[in-house]
């Protein structure tokens, strides 16, 4: 089978749905805010009462445009917005409106990195919408419940062109969406509260054909592991398929993160007849040149541009870069660092290293770590003037993760400071050289090894604190005197 | 004389004056419903509590000396498709039956503001579907000029109200001609204004881009008294245009001279009854000799009004209507399996025939496949309505046309055949597809003595302009003063 799959080219195009973080939703005043009591943020207005008008949010229109010219997008200088009408209880209108043939943005691009090479993908369409409510299952008394607190808050949706190959790279276009929507601050990208997510459009074909081979739509993929495992998924189903002699169908599909596999919702026979129609409540988006060239000129460096600026101004590893600019707060928290204490290198090293596999651990953000940037900063600077030994410094990094206490403050408090006084450690090295016969003369007869030991032995009787440097050189001083 | 019979002008002097309490004006109003609405059936309900205790309210205000406002203690009925807060909204549809709304529509605060009782909601046809307010779920309301005859529609129960004096003015939406041809039928006058002039929030929508909301009142003054306090922008509705105000009564000027009518003509020959075609000619002799100039005009396009309208209307209707579906709005089935079962079950059983044959009209109309042949081709042609008035209205100020081709007709007369009900309003369409101002006044009498409207249509806001035709007309004719025989 796995040689099969390589016979196959996947094509893949993803659209991204991120919550818009205004104050207010898409056409009235309710509050956007995630987790409020059912049914307590909405209003005649977004649960669509009889009788009630639409009016446009205009925070709405100005970060969606961000988003496009961000993404080097078209932004039309008149756009409209339609009702696409279906039937669902999280629906209250019975229609979604949304922006159909004449879109805010259109024709953009994004680069990404995947394995050290750059890649385009291209960004067919943004437009704005309004999300839907929420229904709850209620499996004590087996009825279904709508919380209304989601309808109308805005969206943007934002559609790929079917350049993405592979997980790897889908996963990437949506750290990349996310970076650039985190930099932009329109969207919060917290997708486990739903307000990124997206929906996965994946067809294969054998290398070389030009047809596009049958495409299936996963929806509301709302974590990088769920996008990663749905595609892997979906790309051995449609491969096996075919090799069985199978046929792949237009279908929606959703996927099932902890049983780890994906089934099909409704095929293409039964798919909606949206019968989107123009929005006769809502006048035509008119958009000035100068409203467009003032956001242009008021937007922030973009994570590419960050990107590119580490490498050039602080040489770091392209991947190293892409990592750390991802995130807008691990970037700034980054630049602050080095600001601190002038050395790129090493807060990079922190970061990437230590730092980001205890965050992990816990789930937390980098501002969420009790290590502000001044304490990594200092902790850097007390390496650097030899104050400490890196070894040391592990030790006070945890700590300071811990308590949130100042590395200074830490050191002193533990005696931590290193010994770099060559006679002390001398002392210290003589000793260990003439209490351990068998490792001296284990070394002289070619023993490499040896010498880790007897560094071992002397970084234990100095508790730890010996300069590690110094340690080697004076050691093999006194060794190379006894041959 | 009552005091219901007088006209707005006429009783809110006599309320300022003192010489009349308003508790009086109400009383007189609620008698005369009293009497005649068994016969009439007019409303759908009554807000006699809410009336009364308003009427205190500004009784005292106005004894302690403070401006009640322009319409003050003047009792005026509402078409039960606006809301007004913890009142049920029914539009006539059992879907709605037990709707209320937790707000009030703006021309219900822009209404009391201006001093104003809201005596009652008024019988519609079904979701303002329909020219006879037969569709209505709850009542059939006669023509108190023929109680055996509709009072037109949809909003039959404002224009008879009116009519017979069971109000002083009423409100009713037009979004075909719902306003002006059961005015015309009831021989009161009736306006639409332009799309955009009055504010729609808090009208259930029946196809928001051509739905307006206008008054019908006894007379031309009253009407300009009326528009006076609902239009004006508002920001709850962005489709209502940010123009300065202006006091319509300005315009109540008795001179036709310098007013250039244009009568398309070409429109006036096929199913024009012969009675409305004479009464139509002989108001037009009276305005040449008024002093108006008349010529002829061509509206290449107006032809299709009808079908264009048909289409656009219940494409924005199956779609306004998708929210009545048993789940969060609307009457919900007793007996259902599962949630497609609470949607059919709930819809069919909620709406009646001709709602219902609209919502399949229109969703037909913007099905995949469909869509360009039907709903885009009608709004090209929309555009080209639009323009063939525009044109025209280079030529003249204002466009003469029947308001309706025939009288009131009998009950249960076209229910049978939608196609012949939908061409009672062939005169009064393509103002709502080129979002233009029309008003209907009074201009005769069938040889049956069934009243016959006269509709003036204008540039878009342009209302002062059909005021000062309407009102020269009117000062100069005396069918306005006629009233029904029940």
């Amino acid at each position: 089978m796995e040689d099969k799959i390589k016979e196959y080219e996947v094509v893949i195009g993803i659209e991204a749905h991120a919550e818009l973080s205004t104050k207010t939703k898409i056409y009235c005043n309710c509050s956007t805010e995630y987790g409020a009591d059912p049914n307590t943020h909405c209003c005649p207005i977004c649960t669509g009462m009889p009788g009630v008008l639409p009016v446009l949010n205009e925070k709405v229109v100005e970060y969606a445009v961000k988003m496009g010219l961000a993404t080097d997008c078209s932004i039309a200088k008149f756009s409209k917005q339609d009702r696409k009408n279906y039937f669902y209880p999280d629906l209250p209108k019975a229609f979604q409106t949304s922006q159909f043939d004449l879109p805010l943005c259109t024709n953009g691009h994004v680069d990404i990195f995947v394995n050290g090479a750059q890649k385009t993908i291209g960004i067919t369409r943004i437009h704005i919408e309004e999300d839907a409510g929420k229904l709850i299952h209620d499996e004590f008394t087996g009825s279904t419940l709508v919380d209304m607190n989601r309808c109308a808050v805005p969206l943007i949706e934002i559609v790929s062109e079917p350049d993405i190959r592979n997980a790897a790279e889908a996963i990437e276009y949506m750290q990349t969406l996310k970076g650039i929507l985190e930099y932009l601050e329109v969207c919060d990208c917290k997708m486990q509260e739903g307000s990124l997510r997206c929906d996965v459009n994946l067809s294969v074909r054998k290398h070389g054909d030009s047809k596009l081979g049958t495409r299936t739509e996963t929806k509301n993929l709302n974590s990088f592991k769920a996008i990663q495992k749905s595609i892997e998924f979906e790309i051995r189903r449609q491969i096996e398929e075919l090799e069985n002699g199978g046929t792949i169908y237009q279908e929606t599909r959703r996927f099932d993160d902890n049983l780890g596999t994906g089934y099909a919702m409704r095929t293409k026979e039964d798919a909606h007849d949206y019968r989107y129609f123009e929005e006769p409540d809502l006048a035509p988006i008119v958009l000035s040149d100068e409203y467009v060239s003032n956001i242009k000129n008021n937007l922030p460096e973009m994570p590419n541009v960050r990107r590119a600026r580490y490498i050039e101004q602080y040489m770091l590893s392209e991947y190293d870069a892409s990592q750390i600019t991802n995130s807008k707060r691990l970037a700034n928290y980054f630049d602050k660092t080095v600001s601190l204490c002038n050395n790129p290198k090493a807060v990079t090293n922190w970061i990437m290293g230590d730092f980001f596999k205890m965050l992990n651990e816990l789930g937390l953000k980098i501002n969420e770590s009790k290590i502000i940037e001044q304490n990594l900063a200092n902790l850097i600077k007390l390496i650097d003037t030899n104050v400490i030994s890196s070894a040391m410094a592990k030790k006070v990094f945890v700590e300071m993760f811990e308590t949130g206490k100042d590395a200074k403050a830490i050191v002193e408090e533990k005696g931590l400071v290193q010994i770099t006084d060559e006679s002390a450690i001398l002392k210290i090295v003589e000793e260990v050289v003439n209490s351990n016969d068998q490792s001296v003369s284990d070394y002289l007869a070619g023993k490499d090894k040896a010498i880790g030991f007897l560094v071992g032995q002397i970084m234990k009787l100095s508790k730890g604190k010996a300069n590690p440097t110094t340690v080697n050189e004076l050691l093999i001083k006194v060794l190379g005197a006894k041959k | 004389m009552e005091l219901y019979s007088l006209t707005i002008h006429e009783i809110a002097k006599k309320i300022k004056s003192k010489e009349v309490t308003i508790r009086e004006v109400l009383d007189s109003v609620y008698s005369r419903i009293d009497s005649l609405e068994n016969k009439v059936n007019a409303y759908i309900n009554l807000t006699k509590e809410y009336a009364y205790i308003s009427a205190d309210k500004l009784q005292k205000k106005l004894d302690a000396g403070e401006d009640i406002g322009f319409l003050g203690g003047v009792p005026i009925a509402i078409k039960d498709n606006m809301c007004i807060k913890d009142v049920k909204t029914t539009c006539g549809s059992r879907m709605l039956e037990n709707f209320v709304a937790p707000y009030d529509a703006t021309v219900i605060e822009r209404l009391e503001l201006a001093g104003a009782i809201i005596i009652g909601k008024t019988n519609m046809d079904e979701f303002a579907m329909g020219s006879s307010t037969e569709s209505s779920y709850f009542k059939k309301t006669v023509n108190p000029w023929d109680i055996t005859k509709v009072p037109g529609g949809s909003s039959g129960g404002s224009a008879a109200s009116v009519s017979c004096d069971m109000a002083f003015a009423a409100l009713g939406s037009d979004t075909g001609g719902s306003i002006r041809q059961p005015a015309s039928y009831c021989s009161t006058v009736g306006l639409k204004p332009t799309y955009g002039l009055v504010s729609r929030f808090g009208l259930v929508a029946f196809a928001s881009s051509l739905d307006q909301i206008g008054p019908f009142t006894k007379d031309v003054t009253d009407m300009a008294i009326m528009l006076n306090a609902i239009v004006g922008h508002d920001e709850k509705d962005t489709t209502s245009v940010n123009l300065d105000k202006i006091d319509y009564t300005k315009y109540l000027i008795n001179d036709a001279k310098n007013i250039t009518i244009g009568i398309p003509r070409e429109f006036l020959k096929e199913g024009l009854n012969p009675d409305v075609k004479e009464a139509f000619d002989i108001a037009i002799d009276k305005l040449i000799k008024l002093g108006a100039k008349v010529i002829d005009v061509n509206l290449d396009y107006i032809k299709y009004s009808l079908a264009t309208y048909y289409i656009i209307a219940t494409a924005e209707a199956s779609s306004n209507l998708g929210r009545y579906d048993g789940i969060k709005y609307g009457y919900r089935t007793d007996k259902f399996d599962n949630l497609l079962d609470i949607y059919k079950k709930s819809r069919t059983e909620g709406f009646g025939e001709e709602v219902k044959r609209r919502i399949m009209l229109g969703t037909y109309v913007l099905s995949s496949g469909y869509y360009d042949a039907y709903y885009k081709k009608a709004q090209k042609v929309r555009t080209l309505i639009i323009n063939d008035f525009k044109r025209v209205f280079e030529e003249c100020d204002i466009i003469a046309l029947p308001t309706a081709p025939n009288t009131a007709f009998k009950m249960g007369e076209k229910n049978l055949n939608p196609l012949e009900m939908y061409l009672e309003d062939i005169y009064t369409v393509p103002v709502n597809i080129a979002g233009l101002p029309g008003i209907s006044v009074p201009c005769g009498f069938c040889h049956f003595n069934m009243p016959i409207g006269l509709q003036f249509i204008s540039s878009a806001f342009e209302e002062e302009k059909l005021l000062q035709l309407a009102y020269t007309y009117e000062q100069n004719t005396e069918f306005h003063k006629m009233k029904p025989n029940i």
